[in-house]
């Protein structure tokens, strides 16, 4: 072992901020179906608090070992639409209310999985489901909801999309309280992974085995100091130096995740390749772009900048762990990154760039503010964009924007925490309303001819 | 199972005694040491077997981290594998 290398470890945890962002236990509630909705719940709350008893307790131990922190310990369950769907009960809150109480019971921060998948249509739980995620999202503190509106094989469903505008604004709306916070705790995907470890869009997918630990890594601090040392060079020597910071962090991951999975006797599933920020100070993807050569994240030149960052992300951290899954890549939310808020404060970030930025990154719109009064059909039309760009380039695209209520542009929205804070953003004032009001389906896009 | 201890700070009389006294005390035994001075820090790294330790992981990194109060440096103890599968394949 060199002296050197040890330090340089060292510095990554200690300096740059390097860290295992989540361990995320997922659990499948399939066996816990039952005709009777308060029979399933206790079902649910057993298996989920048998099955993640030591999961803080391991992960704190892990972390105390190898001195390397990890932020977020979290359950993801199967989507309840499909849990609940066998009950006869019509709104759904109560099984919110039994996965937030499990998640007190274990002390992970989040459990994700108040979910429905209904990119080509609803069955009857999914819209009880989705009819009560407003009031679930209020009423708890820790669940987590996703709905997936679209997929490269199925299409957009434009009634879940036409839906889910209202949705958005109506979860706003009862946590007012908290400037919208519900919306932060609500996705709306395209094309939605099975094994994504992150909140708020984790949900623990029908494919899966009955229990799996997937682990996230994050580092964009890292990245940012060793891009500091290739200043000027050309963008063969970004992309490898990218790619060799990328494998290290990620062999974090592997022997967290391999660690933890001895240790809860639960097999290992995937590492997510991912840079994750927070708002701390020099834990920013945005400041990687901007590292690259940009004034401002946001200006001309950034989406070329973050497809590189992304692809060699993955380059690098492919071979440096079992089994890669969830969302690798860039995040890109922007009340939780230092620089994108100043960017957006500085106006040199909109709406429409981070959209074009959504094309070749990890996720969606992410954690954005936008004016309270926006009407629903503007927050269905984005997701419909959203959802257009995933399935059309065969990736996972989400939306997770926060209407701020009786906000406007110029204001901020604090959230707290590693969610940060946003200033509003500016949205295009003209209307989508006949548009979102054709409903049907947007046909699954044709897979050759490609240009 | 081994691990690897770091000492840093500002030198003094008594850094290396200090420590080594500290791990005798715990059954901790010592397979590797190097230690230089850097930009004016002490600095030294150890190996460590720690099979024969009698206290847990997280009692000998508390114990440690109070020598190193008194010592006026940072002592940090971490597992081995972290450094090897981050550096080697």
């Amino acid at each position: 072992m060199e002296t050197t290398q040890i330090l340089e470890t060292i510095r990554m945890i200690e300096e740059e901020k390097l860290d295992i962002r989540t361990i995320t236990m997922g659990i499948s509630l399939l066996d816990c179906i039952d005709s009777d909705g308060a029979k399933a719940r206790t079902k649910i709350y057993d298996k989920i608090t048998r099955q993640a008893e030591k999961l803080v307790r391991t992960g704190e131990a892990i972390s105390d070992e190898f001195g390397i922190p990890i932020i977020h310990k979290r359950i993801s369950v199967t989507p309840i639409s499909l849990i609940a769907g066998a009950s006869q009960d019509e709104n759904y809150t109560a099984f919110a209310q039994t996965l937030d109480k499990a998640a007190k019971t274990t002390g992970v921060n989040f459990v994700g999985g108040f979910s429905a998948l209904v990119q080509k249509g609803y069955t009857s739980g999914d819209r009880r489901l989705i009819r009560s995620i407003p009031e679930a999202l209020a009423v708890t503190d820790f669940v987590c909801s996703s709905v997936n509106v679209g997929s490269t094989r199925s299409g957009i469903n434009m009634d879940a999309v036409k839906q889910m505008g209202g949705i958005v604004k109506e979860t706003a709306e009862r946590t007012r309280d908290q400037q919208g916070l519900g919306c932060a705790k609500l996705v709306i995907f395209a094309n939605a992974v099975e094994d994504n470890p992150f909140m708020a869009g984790a949900f623990h997918g029908v494919g899966e085995e009955d229990c799996v630990l997937n682990v996230g890594v994050s580092g964009p601090g890292v990245v940012k100091r060793a891009l500091e040392k290739v200043k000027g060079q050309p963008f063969d020597v970004v992309s490898e130096t990218i790619k060799k910071i990328a494998f290290k962090i990620t062999r974090m991951g592997q022997l967290v995740g391999h660690e933890a999975s001895t240790r809860l006797g639960v097999p290992f599933g995937i590492v997510d390749l991912s840079l994750a920020p927070t708002p701390a100070v020099g834990d920013s993807v945005a400041h990687i772009l901007e590292e690259m050569g940009l004034e401002s994240v946001g200006t001309h030149g950034t989406t070329a900048a973050l497809a590189l960052l992304n692809d060699a992300v993955k380059k690098g951290g492919v071979m440096a762990c079992s089994h890669v899954g969830g969302l690798s890549g860039a995040f890109i939310p922007v009340s939780e990154d230092a620089g994108m808020i100043h960017a957006v404060e500085r106006g040199a970030l909109n709406l429409e760039k981070l959209e074009a930025m959504t094309a070749v990154c990890s996720v969606g719109l992410d954690m954005i503010a936008i004016p309270g009064d926006t009407p629903a059909e503007t927050i269905s039309a984005m997701i419909a964009d959203e959802a257009a760009i995933g399935v059309i380039n065969n990736k996972t695209t989400a939306v997770r924007v926060i209407p701020a209520p009786g906000k406007m542009v110029g204001d901020t929205v604090e959230f707290g925490g590693l969610l940060g804070y946003a200033p509003v953003m500016d949205v295009n004032r003209n209307a989508s309303t006949d548009f979102i009001a054709r409903g049907g389906r947007i046909p699954a896009p044709i897979h050759s001819f490609k240009n | 199972m081994k691990a690897i201890l770091t000492v840093i700070g500002k030198d003094r009389v008594g850094i290396i005694a200090g420590v080594s006294g500290k791990l005798a005390e715990l059954h901790v035994n010592i397979l590797d040491v190097s230690q230089t001075i850097m930009n004016g820090y002490f600095t030294m790294m150890m190996i460590l077997d720690l099979s024969e330790a009698g206290d847990s992981f997280g009692e000998m990194k508390k114990l440690l981290a109070d020598k190193g109060n008194e010592l006026g440096v940072q002592i940090k103890i971490q597992r081995e594998e972290i450094f090897t599968s981050m550096h080697s394949l």
